[in-house]
């Protein structure tokens, strides 16, 4: 990656990273309902997939991409409104978290039931397709939800039509307290790509780079009338499965193992052999973090949303 | 036309009409499909317009979501009702939600040949319309004659909302009548009176209208009762006014409809009803509906467990005596 590249990375995994902080901490104070899915140690997984779209391309980003939100255009003000439930949020206030559409910037959030976005987006792409509009839908999982049976039929629609989809399975080594161990008897994920007849790969998905490039790749192949790619990003969920989960079943060997290839350091790493000043870095961090405290602290003022909202478009109007 | 060759005219005309609708479904294509519903469609308007699958009710239904949110107006057909089981979480999770979270229309219709009386067995036969009618955001539409089923059909494709549309099997080469050429909009929440009368209403949908008109004119040429036949035509959006308004005027109803009976849409009617018209009513609203049993596949044991002549017309007689 370039320099600039870098440098747009590395401030959008802060902001994901300073999000999940300032959602932490509203969590701890009980200023926050749902659950907090944190996605530290999965920045440069979402950020870096992301960042390959041009565009005018599609994204169906799953509940711990919030990198991928803010390199697709979602500001801080809107993330923060939308998660803290505040009149004028992009759901009206009816469903939260990530699980926002916003059309203009080709954001399609999730549902919570894990896969069942996957033949969604594959309609996107099938879309795309009949329209010859040239743009690529990206579209995540994880290690747990790729088994899901919509996956799979997803799957193969996407590969029997050869559409212009791309898959991001993110193994992030656990699927609530379920290691990968007991999910499936074949760890890379990228093998289920065999059975489709399509390219699979698999990428450390606390490198931006590879991440970056193996995306890049997969996305001008499906670009190019190709069809899906699956890319397995391995990373590690640093958290609990939320923050109500304190995570003993995890090693703690393991979670050290991960934290020295921590992604946001890595990336803060790569910028400065590409010349960049550790005070750059810094003013980058304090400008994220800053950023953040302010989309929340503005979140805060605003009201409720109105009532009479729970009673409209159940229907579209 | 056969209500068969009414789905096959509301197909072509919208197709024709509006180039963002598309087909898409199991053995559509160059076959026709199940029960030939698209018979000639794909060699009209080739392989990007009547989409074949692999076997994945899950994955066409949501393939039709997804490009719904970009412009199109996918009709997804079923093979079978049955299967929309492996469809479930498609529609109650994601396409009936969608309005309401992101403001976005979802025009999918998905077309669901269901309904027993022709020994299809246990997972060939049901009426799983009841499932739907109680998620919010989706509609359900179940006509009961040819010129319905296309006048509803191409409403169905118009529609902003998803649509589950019911086609009753047993009627698709039984039931034959006029049916308009060209343009013909039924517009969906509007019941017709299929039979007017004065002494009981009977209401339904779907499968079991040529039955209960069929029990209306037996009890008018006997002299027995002059019967109004209320054809719902569509569960979701309902018209309770078209319901109140008959029952208040002959104060007796029976509901029927050949799904099962237990929490089926018969008991929402005769909720409503005694909700509204309590003080019109001589007699307790009676429901008539199968026998809550999976369907059975021998001719003799299925013929048990559905609504018959026989047993609409000894409900009817009861209430009349009541
Ligand atoms: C179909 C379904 N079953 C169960 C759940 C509850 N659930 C939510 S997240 C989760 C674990 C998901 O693990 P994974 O797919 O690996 O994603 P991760 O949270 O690790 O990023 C579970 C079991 C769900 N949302 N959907
Ligand atoms: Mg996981």
């Amino acid at each position: 990656m370039t320099k600039a590249e870098l440098i747009v990375a590395y401030e959008n995994m802060l902001l994901a990273r300073e999000f999940d902080h300032a959602m932490i901490n509203l969590y701890r104070q009980s200023k926050i309902v749902g659950g907090v899915y944190a996605q530290i140690g999965n920045e440069a997984s979402s950020v870096g997939t992301a960042m390959a779209l041009q565009e005018g391309d599609i994204i169906f980003p799953m509940h711990r991409d919030n990198g991928a939100h803010f390199v697709r255009g979602m500001t801080p003000r809107e993330m923060a409104i939308n998660f803290l439930f505040r009149r004028g949020s992009i759901t009206r206030g009816t469903d939260g978290t990530g699980h926002f559409a916003d059309p203009e910037k080709k954001i399609y959030g999730n549902v919570s039931h894990l896969g069942a976005m996957v033949p969604v987006a594959v309609g996107a792409a099938l879309a795309q397709k009949l329209s010859k509009s040239g743009f690529v839908v990206l579209n995540y999982i994880g290690d747990g939800g790729a088994s899901v049976g919509e996956v799979h039929e997803g799957l193969m629609m996407a590969s029997v039509q050869q559409l212009p989809f791309v898959l991001v399975i993110e193994n992030n080594q656990y699927a609530y307290s379920t290691p990968v161990a007991a999910q499936t008897h074949n760890p890379r994920f990228s093998d289920r790509a065999i059975g489709y007849g399509i390219p699979g790969v698999t990428v450390d998905g606390t490198d931006i780079e590879a991440v970056f490039s193996a995306t890049s790749q997969a996305i001008e192949f499906a670009r190019a009338g190709n069809g899906p790619t699956i890319i397995e990003t391995t990373t590690m969920r640093m958290r609990g499965h939320a923050e109500h989960d304190p995570f003993d079943y995890v090693p703690k060997e393991l979670l050290e193992e991960w934290d020295r290839k921590d992604p946001v350091l890595r990336t803060a790493t790569l910028l400065l052999n590409k010349g960049a000043s550790e005070s750059e870095l810094t003013s980058m961090q304090q400008q994220a973090k800053s950023e953040i405290e302010e989309a929340v602290a503005y979140a805060n003022t605003l009201p409720a949303p109105d009532a009479a909202e729970a009673f409209k478009n159940v229907f579209f109007q | 036309m056969t209500y068969i060759d009414a789905i096959n005219d509301a197909l072509q005309y919208e197709m024709e009409r509006d180039s963002s609708v598309f087909l898409i479904g199991e053995d559509i294509g160059a076959f026709g499909g199940a029960f030939k519903a698209t018979k000639g469609l794909y060699q009209r308007f080739g392989k990007d317009r009547v989409i074949d699958t692999p076997i994945t009710e899950a994955g066409l239904v949501g393939a039709a979501i997804g490009a719904s949110l970009f412009g199109y107006r996918p009709v997804a057909e079923m093979q079978f009702s049955d299967f929309i089981t492996n469809a479930f979480n498609q529609l109650v999770t994601v396409a009936a939600t969608t309005a309401y979270r992101w403001g976005l229309p979802v025009p999918i219709v998905v077309r669901c040949p269901s309904g027993a009386g022709i020994s299809g067995g246990p997972f060939h036969s049901r009426n799983p319309e009841v499932w739907f009618v109680h998620q919010p955001g989706l509609k359900v539409v179940c006509p009961g004659t040819p010129e319905d089923a296309k006048g509803l059909l191409i409403s169905s494709i118009r529609d902003n909302s998803p649509v589950l549309f019911f086609e009753h099997k047993r009627l698709y080469r039984s039931l034959k009548s006029e049916v308009p050429s060209g343009e013909y909009v039924v517009p969906l929440g509007k019941a017709k009176t299929a039979r007017i009368g004065k002494d009981l209403s009977l209401i339904t949908y779907g499968g079991t209208l040529p039955l209960a008109v069929e029990v209306a004119e037996a009890f008018a040429k006997e002299g027995k009762a002059d019967i109004e036949v209320i054809d719902l035509r569509s569960l979701v959006p309902l018209d309770l006014e078209a319901i109140l308004s008959s029952v208040r005027k002959t104060s007796r109803v029976l509901v029927l409809h050949e799904d099962n009976l237990t929490a089926g849409f018969g008991a929402e009617l005769v909720a409503l009803i005694t909700e509204h018209a309590f003080e019109a009513l001589d007699a307790p609203v009676k429901r008539l509906a199968s026998f809550d049993s999976p369907v059975p596949f021998a001719p003799d044991l299925e013929r048990e467990v559905l609504p018959s002549v026989r047993s609409v017309g000894s409900a009817v007689e009861e209430l009349l005596d009541y």
